[in-house]
């Protein structure tokens, strides 16, 4: 026991002294965060418009009204005829313009339908389809509201709700994604790279011929990283409740006990990289290239991987990334408990078992 | 008890052979010194003595313990210190020490009296991270980190190479002292002059084990003489004694040439 809490020390020795990794290490998430939460938003707020009302009167002034009041459009400049609207969108400025028919109010009176005709920047296919979809959504809002006044026969309306993430925030998607991401990395990364230092300097020959066993060293290079991983996991999960207002519905005790578990898995993960790769350098691209990608790109994080080919989603399956995603969404926002998360529990598990198995098979005892 | 047997040991990484039906014992209390040029195959047999690599063929003991079997038990009371320096660059002298002690379940103060000497000259800089030392002082920290536990053989491969000569020497008294310990020091080394100063040495070239004996014994067995020509104009020089037919061959070596003399005339450079 002694032995080991010598080497606890001495690698809490070499992370607190090596205080640029340890920067990169709690900076990174943060900085990510922020990107994440604040610049890499699929929200669009105050996207400039420009209208051209041909009819200026009482029922078109009330529906520009409430697109302008919405939050998500700013009014840039009012047309006056259609030649003004080519150069408006030249000047890069506007991202749409709103055409309202001559004679609106008139026409939904007699006939009971007028027509509004909206141009989108599509250069960005993105944001315009976004803002499309906005502009429907309260015109389609304006309608059922003359409907309630005119007493018109009973129309079915669909009402659609967003459950768990009502004001569709994005930064509810991104925080458990990067915690699942960064837990991922960091876990793997420093852990391979730490023992893969010790091969390249020559202390672990020095380690191995000692009393010390396999599994001590394993153990002790391992539970450093749990520790620090674990506090920043608590970092992000903080500031995505304090900054970004991501609530944690579930229980907290679970989240924090499944990210015990996904850090060990990420541990023996790196464990079992760095039992094969002799080099630092080694471990960190293996780490890089193979973790960090498939990680991005195929847990879900941000692609939905509903959508993938199925040779993608099959090799997503062996992504762990994927299941702790699953699990952490569910309990920070839909507060699920283990039940309904057996499957993925299960897995996680099952995975730990796999490299850690496979790792304690790979350790050298010896050098070759 | 013998503490280190070896017994026809050959060993292969691939094609190449490393080394080939090497057989030798060292005896109790001895300082016994492999000296060989860089490749010969010393590291390797070094290696497979403190049990981190398994050998191609035959056995060794060490203290009794084979080297594939009772690997646990030899790790346990073996002091080794592997080529190049090998400590935590980021810890401190003091700490790198510690940690030494702890894994192998002792304290510094417990073997003090052992690395005492060695240790009060690295002392002043107990708080310098040991990649900060000169040369010197990692050698002594490294040697200090290997007797830590007391070990009853110590195994020290190529311990002065990129060490200043002051400091070999230095390092070559601190063994002297340690052995008066009763401890059986194995020792690795490219320099010849530092072969005068062990019990016994084995010559060892190619994976090949050349000769065993006392320095003395070499010496006295080596046939042919043994001169140093110096020269103002080496390269003249060297030419000269290759030309001529009464040297065996003729090496530079530092300033002066080594000219071995087939015959009994002694020839002297101008």
């Amino acid at each position: 026991m002694k032995q080991f809490i010598g080497l606890l020390r001495k690698e809490f020795y070499h992370i607190f002294r090596d205080y640029r990794t340890l920067l990169i290490l709690f900076g990174m998430p943060v900085v990510q965060l922020l990107i994440f939460g604040f610049a890499l938003t699929n929200d669009i707020k105050n996207a400039p418009i420009a209208i051209l009302d041909h009819s200026k009167d009482e029922l078109s002034r009330q529906l520009t009204q409430k697109i302008l009041s919405s939050g998500y459009f700013i009014l840039v400049e009012n047309l006056e005829s259609e030649d003004a609207i080519e150069a408006s969108f030249k000047k890069g400025n506007i991202k749409q313009v709103l055409i309202l028919e001559q004679g609106f109010a008139s026409k939904i009176e007699r006939d009971g339908s007028a027509s509004l005709q909206i141009l989108a920047d599509a250069s960005d296919p993105n944001i315009a389809r976004i803002l499309t979809n906005y502009i429907m959504g309260i015109v389609n809002d304006f309608q059922n509201e003359l409907m309630k006044d005119t007493k018109l026969p009973v129309e079915i309306t669909p009402e659609v709700k967003m459950l768990y993430n009502t004001e569709l925030k994005s930064v509810f998607m991104f925080v458990p994604g990067v915690i699942t991401v960064l837990l991922l990395l960091i876990s793997a990364m420093m852990t391979s790279i730490s023992i893969a230092r010790e091969k390249e300097m020559g202390t672990m020959e020095v380690l191995l011929v000692s009393p010390l066993r396999p599994i001590q060293i394993i153990i002790g290079k391992v539970l450093p990283y749990v520790i620090l991983a674990f506090t920043l996991a608590v970092v992000i999960l903080l500031l995505g409740y304090f900054v970004f207002d991501v609530p944690v519905r579930g229980s907290v005790v679970l989240l924090l006990v499944y990210s015990i578990i996904y850090i060990v898995l990420a541990l023996s993960l790196g464990i079992f990289i760095s039992s094969v790769v002799n080099s630092q350098q080694v471990a960190m691209l293996i780490s890089m290239a193979a973790l960090m990608l498939p990680t991005i790109m195929l847990s879900g994080f941000i692609f939905p991987v509903e959508n993938m080919p199925w040779p993608l989603q099959w090799m997503s399956y062996i992504i762990p990334a994927k299941w702790f995603i699953i699990i952490i969404r569910g309990v920070m926002l839909k507060a699920i408990g283990v039940g309904l998360l057996w499957k993925e529990t299960l897995i996680l598990f099952v995975m730990i078992a796999f490299f850690i198995g496979l790792s304690v098979k790979k350790f050298k005892i010896r050098l070759e | 008890m013998i503490p280190i047997e070896i017994k026809n040991i050959s060993k292969s990484f691939d094609k190449t052979k490393a080394l080939t039906d090497i057989s030798f014992d060292v005896n109790e209390g001895e300082i016994f010194g492999l000296i060989g040029p860089d490749g010969a195959g010393k590291t390797t047999l070094f290696r497979i003595l403190v049990t981190l690599l398994l050998p191609g063929n035959g056995t060794a003991r060490v203290l009794g313990l084979d080297v594939v079997k009772d690997y646990k038990k030899i790790r346990k009371s073996v002091g080794y210190m592997p080529g190049g320096f090998s400590l935590y660059q980021d810890l401190s002298v003091e700490e790198n020490l510690t940690f030494f002690a702890t894994i192998f379940n002792t304290t510094i103060s417990e073997n003090y009296d052992l690395i005492k000497e060695i240790y009060q000259q690295i002392e002043p800089f107990k708080t310098r991270p040991a990649g900060k030392l000169s040369g010197g002082m990692k050698q002594k920290l490294a040697l200090c980190c290997a007797l830590i536990h007391k070990p009853e053989v110590l195994f020290l491969d190529e311990p002065t190479t990129g060490v200043d000569a002051v400091s070999r020497k230095e390092f070559w008294d601190m063994l002297k002292r340690i052995k008066q310990q009763g401890i059986t020091i194995m020792v690795s080394t490219p320099y010849m002059d530092e072969a005068g100063l062990c019990d016994r040495v084995g010559l060892i070239q190619d994976g090949q084990l050349l000769s065993i004996d006392t320095p003395a014994n070499i010496v006295k067995k080596f046939p042919h003489r043994l001169l140093a020509v110096r020269s103002a104009e080496t390269y003249r020089l060297i030419n000269d004694l290759r030309k001529s037919n009464k040297t065996n061959s003729v090496y530079p070596f530092e300033d002066c040439f080594m000219d071995l003399m087939g015959g009994n005339t002694i020839s002297k450079g101008g």
